[in-house]
C-alpha cells in the first residue's frame, strides 16, 4: 500500500454521513475520503443512496447528520469556500436550455467567482478538455444527449475545482460516448479528486481507481481496483490432455486442486481445474513450463479473483457477513465473501481484469 | 485564475448580479418577454387613446366651465398608471412562475445551490432580475403619459407619485410571485396560487372601508388598492410607501426561508 495521503492531498472527508428523507433513513453512516489523483467510485443498485449522498457531498442537500469537509473547509460552517472548490454534475445536467454552450460555460465562470478575463478564459479551457469546441455557438437546448452531458461535465470543471463529483455521467449514453465520457473522467483523475456514482459494473472497472459498494445507505464493501493482486490463490487451468487430478496435487507449486465442469455450452474444450497455487509470484510460470514439459496441452491459465461483480452481487443481494465489512484487506483477498460465493460460476465472465479486493486506503 | 478576493458581502452581490444576468438573459431569449413588452403596450395604449384621452377631450368643456382644479395628470395619467398596475398584476405571477418552480423541475437548481452562493444572493438575484424587467416594463409605459407634455401641461409631482406607485406595485408583485414560485415545482400552480394572493390583497377593502370596525381598518391596511390610491393621488406617505417595502421584505425572506427548508429536506 502507498503511504498514508498527506493533510494537503485529502480532498473529501466525509463522517459519520446521515442522511433521513421523512421516515426513510436513506444514508445511514458513510464515512471515507478522497484524495487527489483518485477516482473514487460508489457504486450500488438503484436506490441505494448514491444520488442523495452526492448531494449532499455537494451542498445541494443537508445532511442530517455528519459531516462534509471538501480541501479542509467545512461545507456546514464555511459552505461558500467549500463550494468554490468543488463542481458538481447532478443525474440530469443542469442546462438552461436558452442559453448557448459558451454563454453558459462563462456564466458558470462568473458564478464561481471568476471575473473578466479569468472567466472568459476557464470557459474556453473547459471548452476545450470536454471536446466542445465545434459547439461553443449552439444552444443547449439542441444538443444531443452526449454533448448534453459533456456540457454538463464541462460546468463541473470550468473553475478548476479540487473536488469533482459526477452522479451517473454515463447514464443514457451509446458505447462510444460511454469511452469518451470515461476517458474525460480518468483524465479528470489526473488533476482533481473526482467521486462519481454509477451502477455499471464495466463503468466502475475502467475509470476508479477505488470503489465504495453503497448497499442500502451503507458502505458494504470498500475495493481498491489499482491495488497488485496478491500473489499465489485461486487459479483458473484448463486441459487438453489432463492428467488425474491427484498427479496435479503432487506438484511443489500446488496447494489444492478441484476439478470444476468447463463451461461445455460455450464449446470449451479440455477439462478444467481451479488449482490453489502456493504464494509466490513465479507458481504460475513453473505451472506453465511443468504443463508443457508433461504435454498436458495449456489451454488456459489465469488467476481466479473475484471480480467486482460479484463482490457487488454479494453485498447489494445478500447480507454481507458483519465481517466482510470493511474487512477487504490485502492478505484476505478473495476469501472476503460468503462462503462458496467463489464456487458459483468457475469463470466469471469477461470482468476479471485487474479486480481483486485490495488494501483500503486510509 | 484568481478566486475571488473581496468580502463576503460583496461576493454575495456580485453572484447575485451574476444570477440576474442570466435570468434576464434566458427571459429575453425566449419569446415571452417580447410578447409581455408588446401585449401590455397595445393593451395600454388602446385604454390611453381611445378611452381616457377620448373621454378627457370630450369632459374638457365641462372641466373648464366648473373651474375644476383637476387636470391632465390627474384625470387621464393617474386612471392609466392604475389600469397599468392591475394588467402587471395579472402579468408578472406568469413572468415569476418560472423562477425557482421550473429550476427546481428541470434540476438546474442544482447548479446554483453547489455554487459558491448564499441562498440570499439566489433569491436577490432572482428577484432583481423580474425587478428589471418590470423597470423596463414601466418605464415604456411611462412614455405614454409623458407624450402629453408634447400638447399640454403634465404635473410633475403628481406623475412621479403615481409613476412610483405602478413600480412600488410592480416589484410587490414580484415579490409574491417568486415566494410562490418557490413553494412548488409545478410553474402554472405556482402562478394560479401569487395570481389568488395579489388578488386577495388587490379587494381585500373592497366594500370594508363603509364598515370601520378594527377587522375592517386592518384589512384596510392590507389592501394594496388603497396604498396605490394614495400614492395615484399624489399623497406621498411614509405609511404607503412602507407597506410596499414590507411586502417585498416579507415575501423574499419567506422565499430565503423556503429554499433552506427545501435543503434540509421539508
Amino acid at each position: 500500500m502507498s503511504p498514508g495521503p498527506t493533510r494537503s492531498d485529502v480532498l473529501l472527508q466525509v463522517s459519520e454521513l446521515h442522511r433521513w428523507h421523512g421516515p426513510v433513513h436513506a444514508v445511514r453512516g458513510l464515512s471515507f475520503l478522497a484524495c487527489r489523483g483518485e477516482v473514487l467510485g460508489l457504486l450500488g443498485a438503484n436506490g441505494a443512496g448514491k444520488t442523495t449522498t452526492l448531494s449532499m457531498l455537494a451542498g445541494v442537500l443537508a445532511p442530517s447528520s455528519g459531516a462534509v469537509c471538501v480541501a479542509s473547509h467545512d461545507l456546514r460552517t464555511q459552505p461558500l469556500r467549500a463550494k468554490a472548490r468543488l463542481g458538481y454534475l447532478p443525474e440530469t445536467p443542469p442546462l438552461f436550455p436558452e442559453l448557448t454552450v459558451d454563454e453558459y460555460l462563462l456564466h458558470c465562470a462568473r458564478l464561481r467567482g471568476l471575473r473578466a478575463d479569468g472567466a472568459r478564459r476557464a470557459a474556453a479551457e473547459a471548452r476545450a478538455r470536454c471536446g466542445l469546441d465545434d459547439a461553443g455557438a449552439r444552444l443547449l437546448g439542441n444538443l444531443s444527449k452526449g454533448y448534453r452531458q459533456r456540457a454538463g461535465i464541462a460546468q463541473a470543471i470550468v473553475h478548476d475545482p479540487d473536488l469533482v463529483i459526477l452522479d451517473e455521467p454515463t447514464s443514457g449514453l451509446d458505447p462510444a460516448q460511454i469511452l469518451e465520457i470515461r476517458g474525460l473522467v480518468r483524465a479528470l483523475g489526473e488533476r482533481h479528486a473526482v467521486v462519481l456514482s454509477t451502477h455499471i459494473l464495466p463503468d466502475a472497472q475502467e475509470v476508479c481507481d477505488r470503489v465504495l459498494i453503497v448497499h442500502e445507505g451503507r458502505i458494504a464493501r470498500d475495493v481498491a481496483l489499482n491495488a497488485p493482486p496478491p500473489p499465489g490463490g485461486p487459479h483458473r487451468v484448463r486441459l487438453a490432455h489432463a492428467p488425474a487430478p491427484a498427479a496435479l496435487a503432487e506438484l511443489p507449486m500446488v496447494e489444492a486442486v478441484q476439478a470444476v465442469e468447463p463451461h461445455t455450452a460455450r464449446g470449451e474444450p479440455g477439462s478444467g481445474f481451479r488449482l490453489t497455487l502456493r504464494a509466490d509470484p513465479a507458481a504460475p510460470a513453473a505451472l506453465a513450463e511443468r504443463c508443457v514439459r508433461e504435454g498436458w496441452g495449456l489451454l488456459e491459465l489465469r488467476p481466479e479473483r473475484r471480480s467486482l461483480e460479484e463482490l457487488f452481487i454479494s453485498a447489494a443481494c445478500g447480507p454481507p457477513p458483519p465481517a466482510a465489512v470493511d474487512t477487504a484487506g490485502g492478505s484476505a483477498a478473495g476469501d472476503a465473501g460468503p462462503p462458496g460465493a467463489d464456487d458459483a460460476d468457475p469463470a466469471p465472465a469477461g470482468v476479471t481484469g485487474g479486480a481483486g479486493d485490495g488494501g483500503r486506503t486510509p | 485564475m484568481s478566486p475571488r478576493a473581496t468580502g463576503p458581502a460583496a461576493a454575495t452581490l456580485g453572484a447575485a448580479l451574476e444570477i440576474a444576468r442570466r435570468d434576464l438573459r434566458r427571459l429575453f431569449a425566449t419569446p415571452l418577454a417580447w410578447c409581455a413588452l408588446g401585449s401590455v403596450q397595445l393593451v395600454l395604449g388602446l385604454f390611453f387613446f381611445i378611452v381616457f384621452l377620448w373621454g378627457f377631450d370630450a369632459r374638457q368643456p365641462m372641466l373648464v366651465a366648473a373651474r375644476s382644479g383637476f387636470g391632465l395628470t390627474a384625470l387621464v395619467a393617474a386612471p392609466l398608471l392604475k389600469s397599468a398596475a392591475l394588467i402587471l398584476l395579472l402579468l408578472t405571477p406568469l413572468l415569476a412562475m418560472r423562477s425557482l418552480a421550473e429550476e427546481r423541475r428541470a434540476g438546474t437548481l442544482a447548479l446554483t445551490l453547489s455554487s459558491p452562493v448564499s441562498v440570499t444572493g439566489i433569491v436577490v438575484g432572482k428577484y432583481l432580475a423580474l425587478l428589471a424587467f418590470l423597470a423596463l416594463q414601466c418605464a415604456l409605459i411611462a412614455l405614454m403619459p409623458l407624450s402629453l407634455a408634447l400638447g399640454g401641461t403634465l404635473d410633475a409631482g403628481l406623475l412621479a407619485s403615481a409613476l412610483l406607485g405602478l413600480f412600488a406595485s410592480a416589484a410587490a408583485f414580484a415579490a409574491v410571485g417568486l415566494w410562490a414560485s418557490s413553494l412548488t415545482r409545478q410553474p402554472a400552480t405556482a402562478a394560479v396560487s401569487a395570481l389568488a394572493a395579489l388578488l386577495a390583497l388587490w379587494f381585500v377593502d373592497e366594500g370594508g372601508a363603509a364598515d370601520g370596525g378594527p377587522v375592517a381598518s386592518a384589512l384596510g391596511w392590507l389592501s394594496l388598492t388603497r396604498h396605490l390610491d394614495a400614492l395615484m393621488r399624489g399623497v406621498f406617505a411614509s405609511d404607503d410607501v412602507a407597506y410596499f417595502v414590507l411586502l417585498v421584505v416579507t415575501c423574499l425572506v419567506f422565499t430565503v426561508r423556503r429554499l433552506d427548508a427545501l435543503r434540509l429536506g421539508a
